[in-house]
């Protein structure tokens, strides 16, 4: 039966009733009395020296309360970089600084030049427009290949090549890797491009900035997955404004998929610009701004080798990719092709030694950075789509390649550095098997034939790595942050709950999810417990929402904090009972002395607490709150198997998605309805990666796609309904939930399945195509038919 | 400037706008309906969705002036008024139609529009017309389910959750 609340139940999310009368408050709806409107003045070139810039007409034009440059931001700190990742020497990356209005030189089309704040959001733009600015054009690089060769143009001049680092892992593993390679009875070699793609939560990014000469306090209201970390690095990097002087708020976020995570300039700006003008500065991004100025993801090159023995054993992986960083190191993104990609390319698979190279790369294009999976789809694509060609160069079955070749023992420790401690590979597939009922493909197969149309399966597996620690270890590999989690619960004199989380929901349903979780330890109902997040004013240092985290890290800090709450509630009760601590139960909340019907209610002690007439004063504190920070001592790892079923038309190449099936384990759940919407989700993106999108660049770094006119988001017509599945379930071993995380697995595990799917279609017509770079387009098809 | 007045959710309103003001900028800011979102700037989203006259119209795709006389509707008023939710909307949270909720009132208020054509529509048929509304959320699979459970379909058969 499933349950009707608490923990593994399917509660209704409570936030949606605000959503869904519009009555919530996105960053866009807030408004500050006086506010004036900024307009950014975006380079127009991918690389060009920046002359003069001539704002006179601009300052004298109506409502303009004045225009800025970067001179004005000559002795402001850049945007910092909060990852610095130790190249195959030793040494460090190559950091470019990153203004928040262009010094002297532009250096991708949308880099901020210049601001104008006026009376009216019109008037900004219309004053933008009157600004002059000569900008003496300079030759971009847009090709990472080609921004590496000698003679090319440099898009930081202070930097001695366009390479930002040369990464090798595991660097020792090199030489035996190669010698494995020498001694393999078969290689597959596949070449591959996992395109750029634009995160677009229909959210667009906005920031209020807001000053009280009063108390000489900063305000900024913005769309952001981590109100605290914008704080630190704004307020210690970039602004020099103490903590207590600054209040980040990231009210209702409309969606995130981590391109909120990261600072950006027009934060500073706008806290910068209301304390220089003592009054509010408020900026919305247009959607077209969007595309040119919220950080990419993904956009690597890469080229992998998978040895495999005469047994069809994995014997050895290496790995060449190019990385591209863009123009800028955005805040995470030197993580994200190295430590959060790297790690994961053993898979699900016992494949006994690796070697992966990355080398990221400077362009003239918008900086690139997490995108949900980050990483990780990277690597799990480039491993599955290889396992599956050479499963075909080998004449065996795909599935049983890889089932040969499956982890079974746990914990494992993998070659590149990570230690799964729970999962169950079979189990998985066994699952994926039935609820994709790929025993009747064959059958659709026929049916799909007399209707003219291509049918293919394909299948693959996928691991992750989420909740990004320990914070000790994570230092070591780079990171200028610790990754911990907060929460503080708050119980009040009448028994009702605020619980305070440093993570941050935007769609993931926090404010339904976790309450269940703290009702379930407490024998209370879920009403009477509140999530309050998204406020550094109302919240304890936290870390936010990305990577997965927010159960398994912020879920573990507040089950650690209601854990205390339980403990101090105990001694009340037995104080009020007269009875010893150790004899106190917990249930429904009650409390009671074991063996004997005396009780007293949960409000009976949460009143005691605070109104504490008879209470153990010299014992205790009156009052009911606990905080508590949980840093992990490993990552947890999902993992699943997936598959996608595709009609490919020969006439056109279009190709449709019939049928997708994802048999997931994320441990213990909490609210499955939930998790099974953060699946559909996922998989909308992957699909949307697979067949439709993509960032592209013309040769001169001007942004082909950069509206929805011509980046093809993936739409209603565009998506079956899926078929999802998380009953196999190995609970994580070292969080107290038990919980994994499931908010990039779908992302991660269904390109690979889509283009199986299709290359498995094209083959079974006989046409010798091995594969074909995303996303996989009427026309790529067509022309991959075609032997083009 | 000039002088407008409509009907909006069933109340008269008036306002003085720029020529060049749209319809969902009065909406937000002259009327502070902030239900009504912007996605995009080129009329592809589908977040500013209202109903104008009965029918589902972008509101980043008009200008208030020519809205001047109409009766529009917004997701501000398709609950009851004493809060309790549409049919329509109650399906949306009973299926998990949303996650991050910036695109459902424009799903919401297309969705109307489309039961109030097509009492009964095919799964096929939703598809099609939610053609100008983006999610990035769901996946689409759950607003596809909300709709037709709202329509009175039996959505059991569609993959649980």
């Amino acid at each position: 039966m499933p349950k009707d609340s608490g923990i593994g139940a399917s509660s209704k999310r409570r936030e949606d009733i605000r959503f869904l009368t519009g009555a919530g408050n996105y960053t866009d709806d807030i408004n500050v009395y006086g506010q004036a409107y900024v307009h950014f003045l975006r380079s127009d070139v991918a690389h060009g020296r920046i002359v003069s810039i001539d704002t006179d007409a601009a300052a004298a034009m109506p409502g303009v309360v004045r225009v800025f440059t970067g001179a004005d931001f000559a002795s402001v700190g850049g945007l910092p970089c909060g990852w610095q990742v130790t190249d195959r020497f030793g040494q460090p990356m190559q950091e470019p600084a990153h203004p928040v209005l262009a010094q002297g030189k532009v250096r991708h089309v949308g880099d901020p030049i210049a601001a104008v704040v006026a009376e009216s959001p019109e008037q900004a733009r219309d004053a933008a427009e009157a600004i002059s600015v000569e900008i003496e054009e300079l030759p971009a690089v847009v090709d990472m290949k080609a921004a590496l060769s000698a003679d090319a143009p440099k898009v930081h001049d202070d930097l001695t090549s366009n390479l930002c680092y040369d990464w090798g892992f595991v660097e020792e593993n090199k030489d035996a890797v190669a010698a494995a390679f020498e001694k393999a009875a078969h290689v597959t070699t596949l070449e591959l491009v996992n395109q750029r793609l634009v995160a677009n939560p229909m959210e667009p990014r906005v920031a209020v900035g807001d000053y009280s000469r009063a108390t000489d306090e900063s305000t900024l209201y913005t769309t952001s997955q981590n109100p605290h970390v914008i704080r630190l690095l704004m307020g210690a990097f970039v602004l020099g404004i103490p903590e207590h002087k600054l209040r980040v708020v990231a009210p209702d976020v409309g969606g995130g998929f981590g391109t909120k995570i990261f600072h950006y300039a027009e934060e500073a700006f706008c806290t910068f610009a209301a304390r220089q003008l003592a009054r509010a500065v408020k900026w919305t991004s247009s959607r077209s701004e969007a595309f040119m100025s919220d950080a990419h993801g993904r956009d690597h090159v890469t080229k992998i080798e998978l040895a495999l023995d005469a047994d069809n054993n994995f014997t050895a992986l290496r790995t060449e990719t190019y990385a591209n960083m863009g123009a800028y190191l955005s805040t995470f993104a030197p993580s994200v092709p190295t430590w959060l990609h790297g790690t994961l390319m053993a898979g699900t698979y016992k494949t006994p030694l690796i070697y992966v190279n990355v080398k990221a790369v400077f362009t003239n294009t918008v900086p690139v950075d997490a995108y949900r999976g980050a990483g990780r789809p990277e690597a799990t694509y480039q491993l599955e789509r290889v396992i599956d060609k050479a499963a075909r160069e080998l004449g065996v079955d795909p599935i049983a390649l890889r089932r040969q070749n499956f982890i079974t023992q746990f914990p494992y420790a993998t070659p590149v550095a990570v230690e799964y401690d729970t999962g169950d590979y079979h189990a998985t597939m066994d699952k994926l098997e039935e609820i994709a009922d790929l025993a009747g493909f064959e059958a659709r197969l026929a049916e799909s034939k007399a209707r003219g149309k291509l049918r293919g399966l394909g299948v693959n597996c996928y691991i992750e790595a989420c909740g990004i620690a320990p914070s000790n270890l994570v230092g070591q590999l780079g990171a200028r942050a610790g990754l911990y989690e907060s929460a503080t619960v708050r119980v009040n004199a009448t028994g009702s709950i605020s619980v305070m989380t440093g993570s941050h929901s935007h769609g993931q349903g926090h404010e339904t999810a976790f309450p269940q979780v703290v009702a379930d330890m407490l024998g209370i109902d879920e009403s009477m417990i509140d999530i309050v997040h998204g406020d550094t004013a109302r919240t304890p240092m936290g870390m936010g929402t990305y990577g997965s985290r927010s159960l398994a890290v912020g879920g573990s800090a507040m089950v650690k904090a209601t854990n205390k709450i339980i403990a101090k509630a105990k001694k009340i009760a037995a104080h009020l009972l007269e009875a010893s601590e150790a004899d106190i139960e917990l249930k429904d909340g009650q409390f009671s002395v074991a063996g004997t019907d005396k009780s007293v209610a949960w409000g009976d002690v949460t009143l005691a607490a605070y109104v504490p007439h008879n209470y153990p004063l010299e014992d205790m504190e009156p009052g009911l709150e606990e905080t508590a920070f949980y840093d992990p001592s490993n990552f947890t790892y999902p993992s699943g198997a997936y598959a996608c079923e595709v009609e490919v038309d020969p006439d056109t190449g279009r190709v449709t998605v019939e049928r997708f099936a994802a048999a997931d384990d994320f441990g213990n759940i909490v609210n499955p309805m939930i998790v099974s919407g953060q699946v559909h989700g996922g998989l909308a993106q992957g699909i949307g990666q697979a067949l439709l999108e993509g960032a592209v660049y013309d040769e001169n770094g001007q942004l082909l796609t950069g509206s929805y006119m011509d980046y093809a988001m993936p739409r209603a017509s565009d998506l079956p309904f899926y078929t999802v599945d998380h009953s196999c379930s190995t609970p994580c071993t070292h969080n107290p939930l038990g919980v994994k995380g499931c908010g990039e697995a779908g992302a991660i595990g269904s390109p690979p399945a889509v283009v199986n799917a299709v290359v498995d279609a094209l083959r079974r017509q006989g046409h010798d195509i091995t594969h074909i770079d995303m996303p996989l387009s009427p026309s790529r098809v067509w022309a991959a038919m075609q032997g083009e | 400037m000039t002088e407008i007045q409509m009907t909006v959710n069933g109340k008269a309103v008036r306002g003085t706008v720029e020529g060049r003001t749209l319809l969902v900028n009065f909406l937000r800011e002259d009327l502070r309906l902030t239900g009504t979102h912007v996605g995009c700037d080129t009329s592809q989203c589908g977040a500013c969705t209202v109903h104008v006259n009965g029918v589902s119209v972008k509101a980043c795709t008009m200008l208030a002036a020519e809205a001047d006389g109409a009766d529009v509707r917004t997701i501000e008023g398709m609950a009851a008024a004493d809060g309790t939710l549409s049919n329509l909307q109650q399906a949306f949270q009973d299926h998990h139609g949303l996650q991050c909720g910036f695109c459902t009132p424009g799903m919401v208020m297309t969705a109307a529009a489309l039961l109030k054509e097509n009492p009964k529509p095919t799964e096929a048929e939703v598809r099609q017309y939610l053609e100008g509304n983006i999610c990035r959320c769901t996946g689409y699979h759950n607003i596809v389910k909300a709709i037709l459970a709202a329509s009175g379909q039996d959505v059991s058969a569609i993959a649980a959750e």
